[in-house]
């Protein structure tokens, strides 16, 4: 398709028809954001001529010229229209801006004044309505497609028909636990007579303890989870125990409100346990710095910023950091209340510059043992140093002395010994240091007022009470039953991993410039579901068990030409795997994958040098050895100047900021990743093992074998020509060059089978190679 | 200029489609990899560059001992910097020390027809180039700690996240390299200033598709990452391997239909032609003995002068944007010595690089630049120089802009860039304006915002433009 017949074909379908009713917050709010708000909107500073777009008042009221921007059902005496279409220099927006409406937008203004210029408030900050929906007439229909289909019948397209039962067990499985079903898992699922066959194996999954870890992976990138602190010398940091906690409470299945409190604020809530000491380390999770040189004040200044960021990211689905140095231009978010969130965070005991590799404060996290030991050993220090000072006391002995060397010698085993014990780093509450509001972000201009805690007034409120509000009032606030955002913020994220998009599209952002929902009852009903009880797994069946879900992702010719980017959901979503599953997946398939959880990071293969740009100090990435090298990439060191770059290469972010929206891309270094790195070359020979040791006896067979491991069906006919074909010819060249095969089964550091014929092995290395790098095998359908 | 319809088609318009998937499909279709064209189907106005090759001096480069002559700072040396400079300014790691001035470390010279002032511690550059050079001596920016310093150079803002310069010239006009990333890094680092980390960040796509992220072709091992075959795997063997992929891609398409599909093919073809390409772009065994002496390398020794000819072999290839860092200019004890030092390390090399591309005709539609992330102190830190944000100097070269001369100044002790200043933002809008392109006009949006290179400022310096 050429990409105006492509652009037409956008615009007839999208611009509401002519006579439709044009409905403000779908069709108007965002020509008005997108093009006037930067000098008509919420930015207090920037208003233009008194006139502001963002509130029904201002557009529709007489401005000083004495013209009026908005007369409803009056298009000639609409200034905002003459001004849109007007060929002088009157012209909005002005040249400078860069922008100017389309024939299509001025179409939609002009309708809407036409029929009366109903206003509406913006969605997202709307009370999220209660909405119920009965059932469907159909025997296990779920509410979820009582909407989907009313706007496909809306739109003229009908459901797909459900997807085959591997397609779904396929789908489900990575879904819910990131990694493939196994040939018996298929075969059991295909088998099923029972009628609630396909609830068993969401139960099955959602009960998994690999659920928790592909959960975490979604919200580790929102939490900017990283093991390393990201500034200049990006030193390590531990912090493992709280990437850990997280895949605990998400198969704990922890309340989402509990889940909440525990991050932001567990360390202040009556008696803390460990565990929820170690949630709140959250909230150290930003970037810290360590260079010489850093001015202490813009250091704090910078992590505080981030820290609403953040959260902002996280929990309110609005983009706030434009509020550190102005108001918002597009929502109705000032700089004050930007640094009135800072404050809610100014009790955290932190460095604006950090010293060498002290990212303190640390909770130590000690087993038992440990901990008795440590006792032990603090108390041999604390002896032999008072015998040393009493010795010196009465003698005034020197360093030489065996007392002082016996007091030196104990405080180095215990300090050793310290070292060995696991800990996170952990947030402390100090009394709050003063926050000011920054004049445009300057952190050196004190000339600010010093702001309290305290939340968007363009939102409800959170309950009076006296003295200043804390961490835990802002974790309360979050999850508040009236708070609009966090119940569809969340909501549509767990739609997106489910469907592939969000039912608002931009998930990164709800606000005016983000898009409204295309089934906005839809999802109030599951925001609504959501905050009933905050109960994920719950929510994550209510999605997964709709027939939505279950419909074949397959699309038609006239399913393309009528909805392109499937925003009615006449078919599921096809993506690749994210980056973690990717490694995954490969592991998966070839029997290497380690099911071992948790735990300090895990180093896999990293290309030597990759870390020869790191410094202070410099240092060397080491191939863990054994089943750590095996681990789920979730588990892999995140290191976030030089992420691993198998996970660099398939967009996984570097965790540098909250990142709600992974890209997702489709390059050549995806290829040379999966062709060429020696994680997926060793998997794929030993893969080849099991399909040689196990697979059958023909290759026929064999073939059948190895795509119903790492496909989960069996290889088509004209498949296996062409495979047979690389098979036959591979085999001959590694016959008469054993060096080569050799060389090929030496990579990675599981040995090979020394029983198998060496050509023979490298050659079916090459067929699970290419099994490996085909797209269904990267892709989630 | 964006056509009406696909301002249209990437605006709001297309209100209900997810922008930002459409934006990243439009970008997959207008780049799919083997196309010059980049997102912009048509140049804002006709360009004098067509590729960058930016030398950054990494670590901080002392002006005052290369570019910005300061003969007073001299007749101040060991006496309390005036108040007047450095009240209430931002200091690093002098913070609370006694703040003295420091004379030059090196005299300055004039060189060339022009007699443009240039240190001594450059004898082949201003020799050979100084006709050719446009210096920058009013730069200041924002950050005065490596790390932010680097992430605005290269991005345009402190803030991380957002996509470096060549991943949006490579968005923007796409390459016309047929096997070799439009974005590629090359990094040395020297003996003499401490090696201050370099973060994979400076050349991060940010949120662009990561197709545009920036490649580190490395000095040592694969020279890409997984460039190269798995032992044992001949290159016959691997195109066998690709084929049958594509084979088997090709069936599945005929079942589901997906566009997805015919872009994983493609990318798979040219995943291949790195991996033939970039070997033969490191096989110096094809320059000839004058080329070699010229630069005073061998090549592939991942010396600074190697990746200078490295860099005009990329070029020559198509390459958009091409970074040569040189990690070495952290000068805070013995700048004398140490200035001294990295200076040689670059200098033969940075004017060799200019005279190869001048005499294959290639300097006019290149722009060189030769930059830093901030300057260094006019006030000892010790017998070193601190880290400096208020002014420091840079050069051009090449496509589109005027040899030979000096722009802005810094005031007479080298402290604040008061003439002329240049901001790092406008500087971005320069160089982008010189390939073609209005830096308002070249916008992603993300998060709702339509972002760019110069954040929201920069101006196009028009005195230093040819």
């Amino acid at each position: 398709m050429t990409r105006s017949a492509f652009a037409i074909l956008l615009v007839a379908g999208l611009a509401p028809a002519a006579g439709k009713p044009v409905e403000f917050n779908r069709d108007v709010r965002p020509i008005l954001s997108d093009n006037c708000y930067a000098c008509h909107g919420p930015d207090a500073r920037k208003v233009k001529a008194g006139l502001r777009f963002d509130q029904e008042k201002s557009a529709k009221a007489a401005t000083k010229s004495g013209s009026t921007a908005i007369v409803p059902g009056d298009v000639k005496s609409s200034e905002l229209l003459a001004r849109v279409t007007a060929t002088d220099d009157s012209h909005m927006p002005p040249a400078e801006s860069g922008k100017k409406l389309t024939k299509e937008q001025i179409a939609t203004l002009t309708r809407w004044i036409e029929q009366g210029a109903k206003w509406e408030d913006h969605w997202a900050f709307t009370p999220i309505k209660q909405i119920e929906v009965a059932s469907g007439k159909e025997q296990g229909t779920s509410p979820i497609d009582s909407f989907v289909q009313s706007k496909l019948a809306e739109k003229g397209l009908k459901p797909s028909p459900e997807a085959d039962r591997v397609t779904l067990l396929r789908r489900l499985s990575f879904d819910l636990i990131g990694l493939p079903p196994t040939p018996a898992e298929v075969d059991a699922f295909v088998n099923d007579q029972s009628a609630n066959a396909y609830e068993k194996v969401v139960d099955r999954l959602l009960a998994s303890p690999q659920y928790g870890e592909r959960m975490a992976a979604f919200w580790l990138d929102l939490a900017r989870y990283a093991d390393s602190v990201g500034y200049h010398g990006d030193q390590e940091v531990s912090v493992w125990p709280y990437r850990d906690w997280v895949v605990r409470a998400l198969n704990a299945n922890m309340r989402f409100d509990q889940f909440t409190r525990e991050q932001l604020a567990g360390d202040l809530l009556p008696t803390p346990t460990l565990d929820q000491k170690i949630a709140a380390g959250y909230n150290r999770l930003g970037m810290m710095s360590a260079e010489g040189g850093v001015q202490p004040k813009e250091y704090l200044a910078k992590y505080a910023a981030e820290r609403v960021r953040a959260v902002g990211g996280a929990w309110l689905g609005l983009t706030t950091g434009c509020c550190e140095c102005h108001d918002h231009k597009f929502d109705p978010l000032s700089a004050t209340e930007f640094y009135r969130l800072e404050a809610f965070f100014a009790d955290i005991q932190e460095r604006g510059l950090y010293g060498g590799e002290d990212f303190s404060p640390y909770l130590p996290l000690p087993t038992d043992a440990q901990a008795k030991k440590q006792a032990e050993l603090d108390a041999t220090a604390d002896k032999a140093a008072k015998t040393a000072a009493g010795s010196r006391a009465v003698f005034g002995i020197a360093a030489a002395d065996p007392v002082v060397k016996k007091s030196v010698a104990a405080t180095k085993a215990r300090d050793d010994f310290q070292r060995t014990i696991p800990k996170t780093i952990a947030t402390i509450t100090v009394k709050p240091r003063p926050i000011r509001v920054l004049p445009r972000g300057n952190w050196m201009d004190d000339s600010g007022e010093v702001v309290e805690p305290g939340v968007p007034a363009v939102l409800p409120q959170p309950a009076k009470k006296a003295g200043r509000l804390t961490r835990l009032d802002l974790a309360d606030w979050l999850v508040a039953k009236d708070n609009p955002l966090t119940a569809r913020v969340l909501a549509n994220r767990l739609w997106k991993l489910y469907f592939g998009a969000g039912l608002a599209r931009k998930t990164d952002d709800l606000g005016s410039q983000g898009e409204p929902p295309t089934h906005p009852e839809l999802l109030d009903f599951l925001a609504s579901r959501l905050r009933a009880d905050w109960d994920l797994k719950k929510f994550v069946k209510l999605l997964v068990m709709s027939g939505t879900y279950r419909q074949s992702s397959v699309t038609t010719p006239e399913l393309r030409e009528k909805d392109p980017f499937n925003l009615w959901l006449a078919r599921q979503g096809r993506w690749r795997l994210d980056a973690e599953m990717v490694r995954d997946n490969a592991l998966a398939a070839s029997g290497l994958l380690s099911k071992r959880m948790g735990g300090p990071p895990a180093h896999p293969y990293q290309p030597p040098g990759y870390w020869s740009f790191l410094n202070f100090p410099a240092r060397e990435w080491k191939n863990d050895t054994g089943e750590n090298l095996y681990r789920r990439g979730l588990y892999t060191h995140w290191q976030r100047q030089y992420l691993h770059p198998a996970l660099l290469a398939f967009d996984a972010p570097t965790r540098e900021e909250c990142t709600a929206d992974r890209v997702r891309s489709n390059t050549p270094l995806q290829s040379l990743v999966l062709l060429n790195a020696p994680e997926f070359v060793e998997a794929a020979r030993v893969f080849a093992e099991e399909v040689l040791t196990t697979g059958g006896a023909t290759s026929d067979e064999r073939l059948d074998f190895a795509f119903r491991k790492a496909l989960s069906r069996a290889a088509k006919p004209a498949e296996k020509e062409t495979l047979t074909e690389l098979l036959t010819k591979h085999r001959e060249q590694f016959r008469t060059d054993a060096k080569a095969a050799k060389e090929l089964l030496a990579t990675g550091a599981r040995p090979a089978n020394a029983k198998l014929d060496a050509a023979e092995l490298a050659a079916w290395t090459n067929v699970t190679r290419a099994i490996l790098n085909l797209h269904a095998s990267v892709t989630r359908n | 200029m964006f056509s009406p319809t696909r301002r249209a088609f990437l605006g709001r318009t297309a209100q209900g489609v997810g922008s930002v998937a459409l934006a990243s499909l439009l970008a997959d279709r207008a780049l799919s990899a083997d196309k010059a064209s980049g997102v912009l189907s048509e140049l804002h106005h006709p360009p004098k560059a067509k590729r960058v090759i930016w030398l950054y001096m990494a670590g901080g480069m002392t002006h005052l001992e290369t570019f910005d002559p300061k003969p007073k700072l001299a007749e101040l040396h060991g006496k309390p910097m005036p108040e007047s400079f450095t009240k209430g300014q931002q200091i690093a790691q002098l913070q609370g020390a006694k703040l003295n001035a420091y004379a030059p470390q090196h005299p300055f010279k004039k060189w060339g027809k022009s007699g443009l002032d240039i240190s001594t511690l450059f004898p082949h550059l201003g020799e050979k180039c100084a006709d050719d050079l446009c210096v920058i001596r009013s730069m200041h920016t924002d950050a005065i700690n490596h790390d932010p310093a680097h992430t605005l150079m290269n991005t345009g803002s402190m803030i991380p996240g957002r996509p470096s310069a060549g991943a949006w010239l490579w968005y923007g006009l796409g390459s016309e390299a047929k096997d070799l990333p439009g974005f590629t890094v090359l990094v040395s680092t020297g003996k003499y200033g401490q090696s201050q980390p370099i973060a994979a960040r400076q050349w991060h796509s940010g949120f662009l598709p990561g197709k545009f992220q920036g490649v580190h072709l490395r000095g040592q091992g694969d020279p890409v990452l997984y460039v190269r075959n798995p032992k044992g795997v001949t290159a016959g063997q691997q195109q066998d391997v690709i084929d049958a992929v594509a084979k088997l891609n090709r069936l599945e398409n005929e079942a589901v239909d997906d566009p997805e599909i015919a872009t994983r093919i493609s990318q798979y073809e040219l995943a291949f032609r790195m991996q033939t390409g970039v070997p033969d772009l490191v096989d110096f065994t094809k320059e000839d003995a004058k080329t070699l002496e010229l630069y005073g390398t061998k090549g592939g020794d991942g010396s600074f002068a190697s990746n200078c000819l490295l860099a005009r072999r990329l070029a020559e290839r198509g390459v958009r944007f091409i970074q040569v860092y040189h990690r070495d200019w952290d000068h805070h004890g013995a700048v004398k010595d140490h200035s001294a030092g990295t200076a040689k390390e670059v200098d033969q090399g940075v004017a060799a690089l200019l005279t190869d591309l001048k005499q294959r005709d290639m300097l006019k539609d290149t722009l060189v630049v030769f930059g830093t992330e901030f300057g260094r102190t006019p006030m000892a830190q010790g017998n070193g120089r601190d880290h400096h944000l208020a002014g420091f100097s840079v050069w051009l070269a090449g496509g589109g802009v005027k040899g030979g001369i000096s722009y802005g100044a810094t005031d007479e002790l080298g402290y604040h860039a008061v003439e002329d200043k240049v901001h790092v933002n406008d500087l971005h809008a320069t160089m982008l304006h010189l390939l073609g392109i209005d830096h308002k006009k070249l916008t992603y949006k993300f998060q709702g915002r339509d972002f760019r290179l110069t954040d929201i400022a920069g101006e196009v310096v028009q005195k230093v433009l040819s």
